[in-house]
């Protein structure tokens, strides 16, 4: 099959970028769309012309490095897809495929298709975690947990923090990835000792990143690769409040 | 050269015990006076940061990836085995032990494997205090399977995403310790040279892949944590980033490679659609429980599966060992696929693929059970092929897994280089030739989590406090080496692409030093290494500079170090009378006693 | 390693004297979370006015010649825990605009590079994306109306009838003069079918934001959201259709 790409080129976090139109010709239905950008940047390179930066790693639909905003949607056009799972056999002979990085503000374009996702990374430090040493916890089964619990906590665990949710929401917001990391540790009873405490860390550190506010538009959930459920959103507020106002200690964080 | 292995004397149940009492220790106030270098971040290197950060050593943890959340130990689909005996089967530490070490061929180092087993009860207590959340049973205990023919259900997982859980648990852990303070992370950093003062590993040097500097780091100890080299194969189920270059340069530097020829091949994998493919698909090997592999009887028969009548299609394996039938261990199903397509009865457009059918498993337990057993796996065959498994026979081949051989380590996970260590699939000890299912996940977090932490004391305490600062000449000279590499690779401005010369590196190791091996094809293979390396470095072409963020560069840069494995790796497997990995031997006798049946 | 910065950025208030000024109370209504809330409970304490107001405003239809409706009025303007509640009604309706205005400047800034192909119609409903438009709408709406009637009846120059001895502002004349304009009945359905987009996206999301929502009842919640969004501006709307009608007959 033939298509067009239309990709996004910009040199550097400085540059002001613009779109550069390739003409991909004979082309397998069965690749996989980042290898079809494979084939581009083979062919960009033997012109001697750069080729195309862009992240990815495990192209299993896993690690979650991949993030391109392909024809107007993150990860493009399948339902529960990465952009690495995305073949070709899902687009129309002769289509013009449009991509574009992530845009957010708390996502700074590095360069081409690549952003700077540690936003991320720092508002899982900020609480994303249960506080337990190495050694000295209680046998694995000491503590029960129901199976529709560790089912709910396993599903909001499934986050495999790519952003699509930021590249989706039209405020470019976080909250379905921080709610998801709230939620499965809130579902647990490992993590109940610093429920409270986490909730307002890593809220108070999403809002420091600059990630918008929710409108509940669900655009996040409709276009998350792992299919993860508004109920987190709801949770995360609920939590939040119960935080603010019911905290049990004095302490405020 | 120091090959001592420090291993234990004594019975082998006691050996750990005795071990952690005559290692020597760093007094906890004197511990924030040691830095320590992490390289990799997946579940060895991110369990091997977090616990050293909590004891109180200073960490620096380095990965190429954006975030240390992304390392390939994500992609781990089945499970972690640990001796919990939890569901009354007969489990038992030793058993685990001996199940590993025969499955490895025993060429394991046993005392390390016993060593695992025994720590592999507290892996699973810690990664359920870290909220990893494990499969359970509807009375709130933890759930087990058997996995890869194991006799006892020791394996547990968390759905289909076993490594992605338990890597998230450990990075949670580590993202703990970022915000103590105690890790300094540097994402998006290539380590590129290991640094030696006074025969000692005190340091590296890495190339900040978006703004292309060259830095130093200086530690008292360096651990590298940096996964397998199973991308010498250009192919295979490793993600696209995975590279050896952080253990090849540390082996030019000395640390010695151990059986480097032995490579995992698994039997289910998503067959090579074209040239253009850039990596391969692991299916989960319980595919095989229900599933019957075959090919048909006639050599390059183009019809479509179903026009194939029953009489006239070979279920090999079932043919072959009908007491195992399609569960055959992964290697014997792996040389099998390829030895029936290597006679022509291959199928698929490329003729490299097996069928795996599961027409007779839906038409016993119907659609719906089978679709609750392998239904998200047949969704992700279908997103893949485009074909739905439900109504056409799946097709499968084996690609290159994992790989056992790594840097040698003695028995407290330092390689020849003191003050070097190496964990998980970087270090060769604890799978000998062959890795049992779900044990991967288990060695790097007991290297990380609780080898580690005690071995690496025993070394510190003997060190002065003193840090080599990064203008040391050794620094100095590493950093001018690595300068120059790159920009040597950059000038040869030559006609073939990265990705082509590794193509070619890849055909040769997968032809002549992959499922099966002769002498010949391998001293052919060593020429044609030889000749690929040339061309490397007289024709590749790499744009742009070194100063900036140059994707190319890096592929270049880790292609150099796979040339340079590949001819190890022929080299070593030249060196043995058997065929390894794991494979039919063409001309040279298997030598391994009862191998058809063994588990 | 913990920003507190967030808890800071109300909007106008960041010098030092922030931290003085800021208690608890400010700090978690400051954050998206606690600014989403107000939305939230602002708007779901307008919606149990109008449900008020169109129970009230049926009293139109008695056809009475509008003394029933005469009379709500003046117990509406009259009463002073009415008047109380009104003015509740009107923080309410600053607050929800207010904050309205603060989140979608916030939203705007959190993307200062938009893409140049978006499909969001692909993800979500358009009315779920343009509640700020909706919103400003039916506004714009409001405004106009209280011109029209709140105006009217407290400073406008009204005739004055009286029932069994109480002497009360002819509010009724005044609507049915109102909706004798066939553009001005037109604004109001218009404002209407705004309101109903209005709500059906904010009545749910409402108990969403405030952390209400469980497969248990959600579905029932967003039922009762289209229904209440439906009904109550069709309503609303019908009153400005009867008299319009009833005036060209």
């Amino acid at each position: 099959m033939n298509v067009t790409l239309k990709i996004w080129r910009q040199k550097n976090a400085t540059d002001t970028g613009k779109f550069e139109t390739y003409d991909m010709k004979d082309i397998n239905d069965h690749m996989s769309f980042l290898e079809l950008v494979d084939v581009l940047n083979e062919k960009l390179e033997q012109e001697g012309k750069e080729p195309v930066h862009f992240d990815h790693d495990c192209r299993e639909g896993i690690c979650g490095s991949c993030a391109m905003y392909i024809n107007g949607r993150p990860h493009g056009p399948m339902k529960g897809t990465t952009a690495c799972q995305l073949h070709m056999r899902h687009f129309k002979e002769g289509e013009t495929i449009t991509v574009e990085p992530w845009r957010a503000r708390a996502f700074p374009v590095i360069k081409d298709l690549m952003v700077d996702r540690s936003a991320f990374d720092r508002i899982i430090q900020a609480g994303g975690y249960i506080s337990v040493n190495t050694g000295g916890v209680p046998d694995a089964n000491e503590i029960p947990v129901s199976k529709d619990i560790a089912d709910e906590a396993f599903n909001a665990a499934t986050c495999i923090a790519c952003g699509a949710c930021v590249a989706a929401c039209k405020n470019a917001s976080a909250m379905l990835f921080v709610s998801a990391k709230i939620s499965q540790l809130a579902l647990l009873p490992q993590g109940q000792v610093e429920r409270e405490r986490r909730a307002e860390l890593m809220i108070s550190q999403m809002d420091a990143e600059g990630f918008g506010a929710c409108s509940n538009t669900q655009a996040c959930s409709a276009e998350c690769p792992k299919e993860i459920d508004m109920l987190n959103i709801a949770r995360m507020n609920r939590e939040f409040l119960k935080a603010k106002v019911g905290s049990r200690a004095q302490e405020i964080h | 050269m120091n090959f001592e292995s420090k291993t234990p004397t004594g019975p082998i149940a006691e050996q750990w015990t005795k071990h952690k009492f005559n290692l020597k220790l760093v007094n906890p106030a004197n511990k924030r006076k040691y830095d320590i270098i992490v390289v990799g971040t997946g579940l060895a290197g991110a369990s091997a940061a977090a616990s050293l950060a909590e004891l109180g050593y200073n960490v620096k943890s380095f990965c190429f990836q954006d975030s240390p959340r992304r390392a390939h130990s994500i992609a781990a689909q089945g499970g972690i085995n640990a001796a919990k005996n939890y569901q009354n089967d007969g489990d038992s530490v030793f058993r685990l032990f001996y199940d590993t070490v025969k499955g490895g061929d025993y060429r394991s180092r046993e005392s390390n494997v016993y060593r695992l087993s025994e720590v592999s009860v507290s892996i699973i207590d810690q990664c359920v205090a870290q909220g990893v959340p494990f499969a359970r049973e509807y009375g709130g205990l933890l759930s087990n399977r058997s996995f890869g023919g194991a006799q006892v259900s020791r394996t547990f997982y968390a759905r289909g995403q076993t490594g992605q859980q338990l890597l998230i648990g450990a990075y949670s852990a580590m993202s703990r310790q970022v915000a103590n303070g105690k890790i300094k992370v540097y994402p998006r950093t290539e380590m590129l040279d290991l640094v030696m003062v006074d025969g000692k590993a005190r340091g590296i040097v890495t190339r900040n892949l978006i703004t292309g500097e060259i830095e130093s780091h200086s530690g008292h100890a360096v651990i590298l944590a940096s996964g397998g080299y199973g991308n010498v194969f250009f192919l295979s189920t490793n993600a696209m980033g995975s590279n050896a270059t952080a253990a090849w340069r540390a082996h030019k530097k000395g640390a010695l490679f151990a059986n480097p020829c032995y490579t995992q091949i698994h039997p289910t994998c998503i067959p090579v659609s074209g040239e253009y493919q850039s990596k391969l698909t692991l299916m989960s090997e319980s595919l095989r429980n229900d599933g019957r592999v075959w090919v048909p009887k006639k050599e390059g028969d183009k019809r479509k599966p179903h026009e194939i009548p029953e009489a006239e299609r070979d279920y090999y394996l079932e043919r072959k060992y009908p007491a195992f039938g399609n569960l055959v261990p992964r290697d014997v199903a792996s040389r099998n696929a390829k030895q029936v397509c290597d006679e022509g009865k291959g199928v698929g457009e490329t003729g490299l693929a097996v069928y795996l059918d599961f027409a007779d498993a839906i038409k016993r337990d119907g659609r719906d059970t089978i679709s609750a057993k392998y239904g998200n796996l047949f969704e992700m065959y279908e997103k893949i092929t485009g074909y739905n498994p439900y109504d056409t026979p799946m097709m499968i081949y084996p690609a290159v897994h994992y790989t056992m051989g790594g840097l040698w380590v003695d028995y407290n996970l330092m390689t020849s280089i003191p003050g070097l260590y190496s964990l998980g699939e970087a270090n060769f000890s604890d799978h000998g030739a062959n890795r049992l299912g779900a044990s991967a996940l288990m060695q790097g977090l007991a290297d990380g989590y609780f080898v580690i932490p005690y071995t690496i004391g025993d070394y510190l305490a003997g060190m002065s406090y003193d840090k080599v600062p990064t203008t040391h000449e050794a620094f100095k000279a590493a950093e001018a080496d690595v300068q120059a590499k790159l920009k040597k690779l950059i000038s040869i401005n030559g006609k073939q692409t990265v990705d082509q010369l590794h193509k070619k590196l890849g055909h040769i190791m997968w032809d002549k030093c992959g499922m099966s091996r002769t002498a010949e094809g391998l001293k052919e293979a060593r020429e044609q290494i030889k000749k690929v390396k040339e061309e490397f470095w007289t024709d590749v072409k790499v744009l742009g500079t070194a100063d900036e963020l140059n994707q190319t560069l890096e592929k270049a840069s880790r292609v150099a170090d796979f040339i340079e494995l590949g001819a190890l790796m022929v080299e070593d497997a030249l060196q043995r009378e058997e065929s390894l990995w794991r494979s039919l031997p063409r001309r040279i006798p298997d030598t391994r006693r009862g191998s058809q049946t063994r588990r | 390693m913990f920003a507190i910065k967030s808890y800071y950025n109300f909007g106008l208030v960041t010098t030092p004297i922030a931290k003085f000024i800021m208690s608890w109370f400010t700090q978690t209504l400051s954050t998206t979370i606690g600014k989403k809330v107000i939305m939230a409970l602002s708007g779901l304490f307008l919606i149990t006015f109008i449900i008020v107001h169109v129970s009230g405003n049926m009293l139109l239809f008695k056809g009475d010649e509008g003394e029933a409706f005469n009379l709500y009025a003046k117990f509406m303007t009259s009463n002073p825990l009415v008047r109380l509640v009104s003015i509740v009604l009107y923080s309410g309706i600053i607050l929800h605009v207010i904050y309205a205005i603060v989140l979608t400047l916030y939203n705007r800034k959190s993307r200062p590079v938009g893409y140049k192909m978006t499909h969001p119609s692909e993800n979500s409903t358009w009315k779920s994306r343009n509640m700020g438009i909706l919103g400003t709408l039916v506004f714009i709406f409001l405004v106009i109306h209280m011109r029209s009637f709140w105006w009217e009846m407290h400073f406008g120059d009204i005739p004055v009838k009286t029932y069994a001895g109480i002497e009360v502002v002819d509010l009724y004349t005044v609507v049915l003069a109102a909706f004798s304009n066939w553009w001005y009945s037109a604004l109001y359905v218009l404002a209407m079918v705004a309101l109903g987009y209005h709500l059906s996206h904010g009545f749910w999301s409402a108990f969403q934001t405030v952390g209400l929502n469980h497969e248990k009842y959600m579905p029932l919640l967003k039922k009762t959201a289209l229904i209440f969004s439906i009904i109550v501006p069709l309503l609303f709307a019908s009153m400005p259709v009867y008299f319009y009608i009833k005036s060209i007959l």
